[in-house]
């Protein structure tokens, strides 16, 4: 499995403040990295470096490369949109548009210009296949997506996202607000989905980290102490500190 | 994630239940070997009625050790401090049994005078008790260079046990009559290195422990 990221040297301020320090990582294809750490630590930021959602909030500053499939995506040509569709994202609290389960598939597969009704039709059941949520919406399509629960939700937004037609998928907490049976759909969900895409999910549930990652990078105050094969940094970890946070020593 | 101060309570309550069944484990041992050189029916008695104790306290090793696994999901060491607690108490267990075997040779040869004083069998059993104290101390301070010695010494022990097969088979080609006892003798040698063997395991949990790889120190 080669790199499909590639985080070089990377440093992320906040005004003054250093919330990302010396970041180098590389992030296995078809694969599911997990990033874990205290609160502060630096991954959620990191994971929204990967598609750039820092660049709204003022006053970040970036050095450094991040590189996706060999291209610099802090460059000089790239099209932030282009960009965000080919590195979809899941958030902590499933946020569905307030409009059918139809249109929230369909949305952004319209808005890059898919006109044919057909082939609108196609992408939102591949989607929702691939989301594990067709069996339970196919005849409810037009019901407002809010009428769903919280873990259809967030299989909605999985299958919104997978719509772009990405190759990685960023998922920040996308279980914890969510009961542990939906949980248990999501984490088989992204089990099934690493087949065809890269995902890098942030956790504040180390189990899950272990349970479902093929790779772990823990991060303390903005750096990545450790990244390693998901089974040996839960059994053998090199660096004293991530014993410590895995034990529950701090944090 | 561990709670932290619940967690170590009960890793100290392991350590203890350990320590106390590696006690029983030494003493019976030297009981045993005792009332088999003083062919003592009584204190080979009293040995084989309290060897339920050690069972008791492997029990206790095991309830304590998969409530701390299903209540606290503990990872990497701590996950390694209890897979080793489970081992090395099953490997005591074991080394109890045998300490209680050489009690039951007693029992076997109760009629009977001894052929000679027994030399090497109290000699082995000395180094065993010592390669047994070696390995719980190892164990509980984390030590593998003490946890390595206990291989060594049995290679010791495995040496004196193929010198003792010699002696005694060379004993039983001149006094073909006394075949009985002399495999019984034969079989508390064997009893005794088994013991050191087991010893030698709870080197390997300790190396295991710090280390996270298992090293095969019974060659």
């Amino acid at each position: 499995m080669s790199a499909i990221i590639r985080v070089e040297q990377l440093n992320l301020y906040y005004e003054k403040h250093q919330a990302l320090k010396h970041i180098n990582l590389n992030i296995k294809e078809k694969a599911i990295t997990a990033f874990i750490g205290p609160s502060g630590c630096g991954k959620s930021t990191l994971l929204r470096t990967l598609n750039r959602m820092n660049d709204m909030i003022p006053g970040t500053r970036i050095e450094g490369v991040v590189e996706i499939s060999g291209s610099n995506i802090y460059g000089e040509n790239v099209e932030v949109e282009n960009l965000r569709q080919q590195v979809g994202m899941v958030f902590q609290q499933p946020n569905p548009f307030p409009k059918s389960i139809y249109e929230n598939v369909a949305y952004g597969p319209r808005l890059h210009g898919v006109k044919s009704k057909k082939e609108l039709d196609e992408i939102v059941e591949t989607s929702l296949r691939q989301s594990a949520l067709w069996e339970e919406v196919k005849d409810y399509l037009k019901r407002s997506a809010l009428s769903l629960s919280g873990g259809q939700q967030q299989r909605l937004c999985i299958a919104r996202a997978l719509a772009g037609q990405p190759d990685i998928l960023l998922m920040d907490e996308a279980t914890s607000a969510l009961d542990p049976i939906s949980t248990l759909k999501i984490e088989e969900l992204t089990r099934e989905l690493k087949k065809d895409y890269t995902i890098v999910m942030v956790t504040h549930n180390m189990h899950q980290a272990a349970r479902i990652s093929d790779q772990t990078a823990f991060f303390l105050n903005g750096e990545v102490v450790e990244s390693s094969d998901t089974p040996e940094m839960f059994s053998n970890p090199t660096d004293s500190r991530t014993e410590d946070y895995i034990s529950g020593r701090f944090g | 994630m561990p709670n932290r101060k619940e967690f170590d309570q009960s890793l100290g309550e392991l350590r203890r239940l350990l320590t106390a069944m590696g006690d029983h484990v030494v003493h019976a041992l030297e009981e045993a070997v005792l009332s088999l050189q003083q062919l003592n029916i009584e204190q080979a008695k009293k040995i084989i009625g309290n060897d339920h104790t050690l069972n008791e306290l492997e029990e206790k090793v095991m309830e304590i050790g998969s409530r701390l696994i299903v209540t606290q999901q503990p990872v990497a060491k701590d996950l390694r401090r209890i897979i080793v607690a489970f081992k090395i108490s099953s490997d005591l267990e074991r080394m109890g049994d045998l300490a209680l075997d050489i009690a039951k040779v007693t029992l076997r040869l109760q009629d009977s005078t001894l052929i000679q004083p027994l030399v090497d069998i109290p000699r082995m059993a000395d180094i065993v008790g010592q390669m047994t104290k070696e390995s719980i101390q190892s164990y509980l301070d984390e030590n593998t260079d003490l946890a390595y010695k206990v291989g060594v010494d049995d290679d010791q022990v495995d040496h004196m046990y193929s010198g003792m097969i010699r002696e005694l088979h060379n004993y039983m080609i001149d006094h073909a009559v006394d075949g009985p006892q002399v495999m019984l003798l034969n079989l508390t040698g064997r009893y005794i290195e088994r013991i050191g063997d087991h010893a030698t395991n709870i080197g390997e949990s300790v190396v295991y422990l710090v280390t996270g790889v298992r090293p095969d120190l019974n060659r």
